[in-house]
């Protein structure tokens, strides 16, 4: 089992949902998250007649359990849609699970996944 | 099935109170031409009114529609309150939102408490006749000092707690209607101070304010006091003229706030260490709009209420004068900031531009014709974006609201434009001197130089006592300004017990910025 995390644009979201579920990926979960880096909001923000800049960058973040084979069409998938080729387009990270289990059931492994 | 039951039973019910109404409609009168006759006047033979009796009931009707209209205004005004209560809270942060609430809520209870103590006595205790509202002549001691063999008067001395010979019908609804201006004033310091006010300073604040502060200047202008005198002692024109209150409400509030704002200090991370600003955004933009509709609502009540006279007829070119102004306002704060400043149409300006219209108008309103209070609009919404950067950048004054230069700088605008634009068509006997108001630009310069010496001795009279109060009042309080941690975290807790939004997670510490 792999564990896909992915860090997008906001903007990017409705277009990686609508590309996993086209490749069976119909299970996960995904948070904002704020993050810190190189792209800066200059002169984007006024309040009051004071122009400023922010370094609070807003992302989505995917987290998504599935099975080994279906790693790499998961990586794939998100790879070809969240980018724009403009800095800031985000990362995916991909670590191994050593084990997982469905509460309900109590069933163990790639069986208690969702994403077949 | 039933359902259907229910339904026949309602269209039963109807169809036979319809009928049961078909049947007396003889004496009914939904057209209401005939409602109103005869009959109404009261007389000794019913229907067969005397001429003094007729008269009586005139000039009761008279004074009726005048004290509905001075009621009803008043109770316009009073809403004003919510109006200043989301502006404030919505141009200032989430952590705070509690205690800056509370304060607006308060200082309506705390000023009223001090008006009716005192506030009242001082301010009108010697006004003399009642004019619109019946002609009551209990408010009739004014203490005045004699100089250059003229008589100053300086407070008056009857009506305190509302008692002592003033338990009469127009006294009360001079009471309601005075009380909630006296409101207004009261609660613009708490914006300029806001986040950072001990709430046991305010609240000691709130009480002086309505009973003493307010209450002297505006007997000076409204109450029989030597502003008021000027013109007839003088012959500087009909001596201070404020109609609604540019100075004796909106300056008197504007400076309090400047001196308060002065004193207490900027907030934590509004400046860097070289001096330029950080923006402090505040946290509901919305809130502080619809306040904005409230405050400009409640003006009508605030404006043309300032006649004390629905029978006064002049009260629909007040009403008109008054929207146009807050229109003009707005558009020039919009166009000047979207063009000239930060290229953005700036929402919390465009607010301000339309407050510092209406305050700017507040004063001329009755006096100006409509396109004198278009341009008296126009300036003021470009003269609130410069004082706001002139105190926020040049004197380093933090305001978070702009109540300085919406409440303070424009009134004395709208105060000085009176001396400027007002056209002689109101305003005949005003103050006691005869003939109609007129401003410089149409023919009498003596009217400019007493709107002038209105703003002066605004300004000084303003800031010495403030200055002096809230110093007594840091006192008692150990300051007036809370614990940095406090401020940090927010004021909600600490001062107030409980946050503004309970169960809401919020960054408190990223709503201050780094000062760098």
């Amino acid at each position: 089992m792999k564990k896909i995390e992915a860090i997008i644009r906001t903007s990017k979201f409705e277009e990686v949902k609508d590309a996993l579920r086209q490749v069976g990926i119909d299970f996960f979960s995904y948070s904002d998250v704020t993050g810190v880096g190189n792209e800066i909001r200059k002169g984007e923000l006024s309040y009051r007649g004071t122009v400023y800049d922010t370094s609070y960058i807003p992302r989505q973040l995917l987290t998504i359990v599935v099975r080994d084979i279906n790693a790499k069409k998961t990586v794939d998938a998100i790879l070809k849609t969240a980018r724009t080729g403009v800095i800031g387009d985000g990362k995916i990270f991909v670590s191994s699970i050593e084990e997982s289990y469905r509460i309900r059931t109590g069933e163990e492994g790639d069986d208690s996944l969702y994403n077949k | 099935m039933r359902k259907f039951v229910l339904i026949l039973l309602m269209v039963i019910t109807v169809s036979v109170a319809n009928f049961a109404y078909a049947g007396t409609t003889k004496l009914a009168d939904p057209s209401g031409t005939s409602t109103g006759n005869v009959n109404d006047i009261t007389a000794v033979t019913p229907g067969k009114p005397t001429q003094s009796e007729i008269a009586d009931q005139v000039g009761h009707n008279k004074v009726a529609i005048n004290m509905v209209w001075v009621l009803v205004t008043g109770f316009l005004v009073m809403f004003m309150q919510a109006g200043f209560a989301l502006v404030e809270t919505g141009l200032t942060r989430a952590k705070n939102a509690n205690h800056t609430m509370a304060m607006n809520f308060m200082v309506y209870a705390l000023g009223m408490i001090g008006f009716f103590i005192s506030g009242f006595a001082i301010m009108f205790g010697g006004i003399g006749s009642l004019g619109t509202l019946g002609g009551f002549g209990g408010l009739s001691h004014e203490f005045a000092i004699n100089l250059f063999g003229h008589t100053f008067g300086l407070f008056g001395t009857t009506g305190f707690f509302l008692s002592g010979g003033t338990y009469d019908v127009a006294v009360f609804a001079l009471f309601l209607f005075e009380m909630v201006f006296m409101d207004t004033t009261a609660t613009i310091p708490t914006g300029s101070m806001a986040e950072r006010w001990k709430f046991s300073s305010f609240a000691i604040y709130g009480i002086i304010v309505g009973g003493l502060i307010y209450p002297i200047f505006g007997n000076w202008v409204w109450g029989g006091g030597w502003l008021s005198q000027l013109g007839s002692m003088f012959g500087l024109g009909h001596g201070v003229v404020d109609f609604a209150g540019s100075a004796v409400v909106h300056m008197t509030g504007g400076v309090l706030a400047l001196v308060g704002a002065i004193m207490i200090g900027p907030r934590v991370g509004k400046y860097n260490k070289n001096g330029t600003p950080n923006a402090i955004p505040g946290h509901n933009i919305p809130l502080a709009i619809v306040g904005c509709f409230i405050l400009a609502f409640g003006w009508f009540g605030f404006n043309s209420g300032s006649s004390l006279a629905g029978g006064d007829l002049r009260i629909s070119v007040v009403a008109v004068n008054t929207m146009i102004a807050s229109a003009t306002g707005a558009f020039a704060s919009m166009i000047y900031m979207w063009w000239f400043k930060t290229k953005k149409p700036d929402p919390t300006m465009m607010m301000n531009g339309m407050l510092a219209g209406l305050v700017a108008i507040t004063a001329p309103c009755a006096f100006v014709n409509v396109l004198s209070a278009a341009l008296i609009g126009l300036v003021a919404g470009v003269l609130v974006i410069e004082a706001s950067f002139f105190f926020e950048r040049k004197l380093k004054i933090d305001d978070p609201v702009g109540a300085i230069s919406v409440h303070g700088v424009n009134g004395a605008w709208g105060v000085l434009s009176l001396g400027l634009f007002a056209d002689g068509s109101y305003g005949n006997g005003w103050n006691g001197v005869k003939g109609t108001v007129t401003g410089l630009f149409y023919g009498d310069a003596s009217q400019f130089f007493a709107q002038l010496i209105g703003v002066i001795t605004n300004i000084i009279y303003v800031a010495a006592i403030g200055w002096v109060v809230f110093k007594i009042i840091g006192f008692f309080t150990h300051g007036m300004r809370v614990k940095v941690d406090a401020e940090l975290g927010g004021l909600d807790v600490p001062e107030m017990g409980i946050e503004g939004y309970s169960g809401v997670k919020m960054d408190k510490n990223s709503e201050t910025p780094l000062a760098r």
